[in-house]
């Protein structure tokens, strides 16, 4: 174990006024409002003084972030990037010095996904920009508010292949929400107003600003607030009445309905309107990887996550459905299977805040386009009307077969016969001994599926993993960026041995500027996931799966972790799981990472194969779950 | 699949046709025919774009469409109540021994001569696409030597705009 030396608290000190002042806007966990913030790009709120003094258009930029209210940007400099870090230098605005672009980007994910703001990233241009785009694509596919500023070659060079150029506009088109490359001094105000009221209102995403060097070094005055130009961006909030009316009539009659929630209920705050209209209906409720959290996992009406991994009872509830009522879901394909057999007698509400989602997979009966926090206000109403007068879906039957099905094949997992670690167990413990109240950060592979399974989510934005775009690396840096915005919350990064080795740069970051994470590598020694597949469909014939980590002990873990300034710990046995949580659990002056060694054979179940139906849904391997078909 | 024709306004910005252009390629559209121009609103440009497609990926396309920001409006024009043009040049062989039956063909369909060499003719014709097929198959015997074709556009008929309205408002 070693302790971080004198030289890195002395750099925690200097970075220690900030950490404060961040705490105290924050307030605790449980107070957040994050709508409310969300949407405070809305109506920037004025500046102290409008400076008629002619500025840099850096200073400018630096004074526009400060005016929307960010409190910390994660980020690298560069050449055409560099005068803006001048002013960054004295500014507000928290700058933290990042190892790696991609490491900035995922950083303001995990910041964005923990507290509902906007998060800042900073790249120069070229490969500062294009390192960029692995975390710019994430938070697309996982809608989520961020703004990338990248520095771009002075104008008269674009076009001219010039050191460090990327068309870093062309190049993000498709995976931006919208992207600017800004032309002037004078229009940086307005285009980093509208990049974040882009950002983080209707369906959140990233918004890239790509800013030419000579635009950052010319003169130009500022003024706040800019008044926003987007005439043709206007988001549907306020779903249609009519179409209420329909979903909370097929509501109120249907004998086998399911809530299929998305995290579009988390991104709009509307988790307690959630658990009102489940409570309300007695409809039973599935929350897909992205809504883990949305609803509490303790709470008697959740039967779980449906999908490849989702336990059999959400699944099957889909499957035999009559009314699949989908609150900003997007009937991604690991929901559904194979498409034309998911849930075929089910009549479809569609409510989300795209409505290019609507009927995109498949067609929706009753459409609805609104914000799902608006959507289930208004459903709740609705379905109040229907029971008052009388309407109310006799639901006993349903619930006899779904809890049948729970009791019968609940998720668990086999110790492993070789006598080595089971991560399903580490997983489960960290979960128990963490509590509800930690923030969980997860890679991409079996680790997340088991942390997504063998842990309970009770709260909102307690569980933050890369669901559609599936990023290896994703953990260490957004539970970074989850921890600066709530550096009284725990996090824990739960990575795989793969992934942790992607991005483990960033622990220097932590360790030298005080974020305190802790990172549970579920080290199998192995591709997990990719290994899982080759067992099952590519005759056990392991190609390029071994990473060495168990055979040849290489990267060593805990050197790995001591030499990044953390403190590295190991755990090797069943007996030593709980007092090595316990021991990462007391300390919160360093980053913690422990080497779980477990075994490389345990396999994720439930499992819907790819392009397989749900209904092919397997329990264990080999083993089917008896749905007699006859019992509906 | 059916021909369709979409009228889309947008904001008269740097990089918008690509922006529009990238969507139907990335989503697997093949464009038949795009025109893009100022309208009577200098911050609005019309992007009048014809593409080969079933209904509901066309209402995929166009939903994804309306999403791009710099995007005002989208309009599917109906084949019926709207007026298609398209515009072709054409240089044709016309020798003396054939001048006069060339321009026989370019009387029948009102099409114009704006250009005379010794051995060619440059012909500009304008109509809708049918129409600018059966011109060039009639000058092909004579020998096309050079062509190029716009891209259509197309309005409505009748005396609706659909330049204005609360859409447009800021443009």
């Amino acid at each position: 174990m070693t302790r971080p030396t004198p030289e890195t608290i002395a750099h925690r000190i200097h970075a220690t006024p900030a950490t404060v002042a961040a705490q105290a806007a924050h307030g605790n966990h449980a107070e957040r409002q994050q709508p409310a913030e969300r949407h405070q790009a809305e109506r920037p709120a004025p500046a102290a003084q409008p400076a008629p003094a002619k500025i840099t258009g850096a200073q400018s930029l630096v004074k526009s972030l400060e005016s929307l209210g960010v409190e910390v940007a994660f980020g690298i400099p560069g050449g055409a990037i560099l005068p803006l870090y001048d002013p960054i230098y004295d500014s507000s605005v928290r700058h933290i010095l990042v190892r790696h672009e991609q490491g900035a980007g995922h950083a303001a994910t995990g910041y964005a996904q923990a507290t509902g703001k906007v998060g800042v990233c900073i790249a120069t241009s070229g490969p500062g920009a294009t390192n960029l785009v692995t975390p710019i694509a994430d938070a697309y596919m996982d809608s989520v508010p961020v703004v990338a500023i990248t520095g771009q070659v002075p104008r008269p060079s674009i076009g001219t292949d010039a050191f460090q150029e990327a068309d870093i506009q062309g190049i993000t088109l498709p995976i931006t929400k919208h992207n600017f490359l800004v032309q002037t001094a004078e229009e940086i105000p307005q285009v980093l107003a509208e990049a974040f009221h882009l950002a983080s209102t209707g369906r959140p995403g990233p918004v890239l600003v790509d800013v030419p060097k000579d635009v950052l070094q010319a003169q130009t005055t500022f003024a706040w607030p800019p008044t926003l130009d987007l005439p043709g961006y206007r988001p549907t909030m306020h779903p249609h009445g009519k179409q209420i009316r329909e979903a909370a009539r097929l509501m109120s009659t249907a004998k086998r309905p399911v809530l299929y929630v998305g995290g579009g209920v988390l991104k709009a705050g509307a988790t307690e309107g959630l658990r009102k209209l489940a409570e309300l209906t007695n409809i039973p409720v599935v929350t897909t990887l992205m809504a883990r959290g949305a609803f509490p996992d303790s709470h008697p009406q959740h039967l779980g996550m449906p999908g490849m991994h989702g336990t059999v009872a959400a699944v099957y509830a889909l499957q035999k459905s009559d009314l699949l009522v989908c609150l900003g879901a997007r009937f991604d394909d690991r929901v559904t299977g194979k498409l034309d057999s998911f849930a075929p007698d089910a009549a479809i509400v569609h409510a989300d805040i795209d409505p290019a989602e609507i009927g995109k997979n498949r067609a929706a009966d009753v459409p609805i386009v609104g914000d799902a926090r608006y959507v289930i206000d208004e459903l709740i109403g609705a379905i109040t009307a229907e029971q008052a007068a009388g309407r109310t879906g006799d639901r006993t039957a349903w619930w006899g077969q779904l809890d049948d099905l729970r009791q019968r094949y609940p998720l668990g997992y086999d110790e492993p016969s070789d006598g080595t670690l089971a991560p399903q167990y580490v997983i489960e413990r960290i979960g128990k001994i963490a509590g509800p109240d930690a923030i969980y950060c997860a890679g991409v592979g079996q680790h997340q599926m088991w942390a997504s399974q063998f842990i309970s989510y009770e709260k909102p934005h307690t569980w933050l993993n890369s669901g559609g775009a599936g990023t290896m690396g994703y953990a260490v840096p957004a539970a970074m960026g989850a921890k600066v915005g709530m550096p009284g919350t725990t996090v824990w990064a739960i990575d795989g041995d793969g992934c942790f080795q992607m991005t483990n740069q960033e622990l220097a970051t932590c360790a030298l500027e005080g974020i305190p994470v802790k990172v549970a590598v579920i080290n199998n020694g192995n591709l997990g996931m990719v290994r899982q597949w080759q067992t099952l469909f590519y005759g056990e014939r392991y190609s390029n799966t071994d990473l060495g980590t168990h055979k040849h002990r290489i990267p060593d873990f805990v050197k790995l972790a001591e030499a990044l300034g953390c403190i590295g710990l190991r755990c090797e046995t069943k007996e030593d799981v709980d007092k090595t949580i316990e021991a990462a659990m007391a300390i919160n002056d360093a980053p913690v990472v422990i080497d779980f060694v477990v075994g490389k054979d345990a396999m994720v179940w439930p499992m819907v194969a790819a392009g397989t139906s749900n209904d092919e849904i397997m329990f264990a391997r080999g083993v089917r779950p008896a749905f007699d078909e006859d019992e509906l | 699949m059916s021909k369709h024709t979409l009228s889309v306004l947008v904001e008269n910005k740097p990089g918008v046709l690509a922006r529009v252009s990238g969507l139907f390629s990335r989503r697997g559209f093949n464009i038949d025919s795009l025109a893009v121009g100022e309208t009577e609103h200098a911050e609005i440009s019309r992007i009048t774009i014809v593409v080969n497609a079933d209904e509901s990926p066309l209402e995929q396309v166009t939903k994804q469409l309306n999403k791009l920001v710099n995007v005002l409006k989208i309009v599917e024009l109906d084949p019926v109540q709207s007026v298609q043009r398209e515009l072709v040049l054409v240089k044709v062989r016309a020798d003396r021994a054939i001048r006069s039956q060339v321009l026989e063909t370019v009387d029948l369909f009102r099409a114009r001569v704006i250009d005379v060499a010794a051995d060619t003719l440059t012909i500009e014709a304008t109509g809708t696409s049918d129409k600018l097929d059966a011109l060039l198959r009639d000058l092909e015997p004579y020998g096309i030597k050079e062509m190029v074709q716009s891209g259509m556009v197309a309005i409505g008929r009748g005396s609706r705009s659909i330049t204005t309205g609360p859409a447009l408002r800021a443009a």
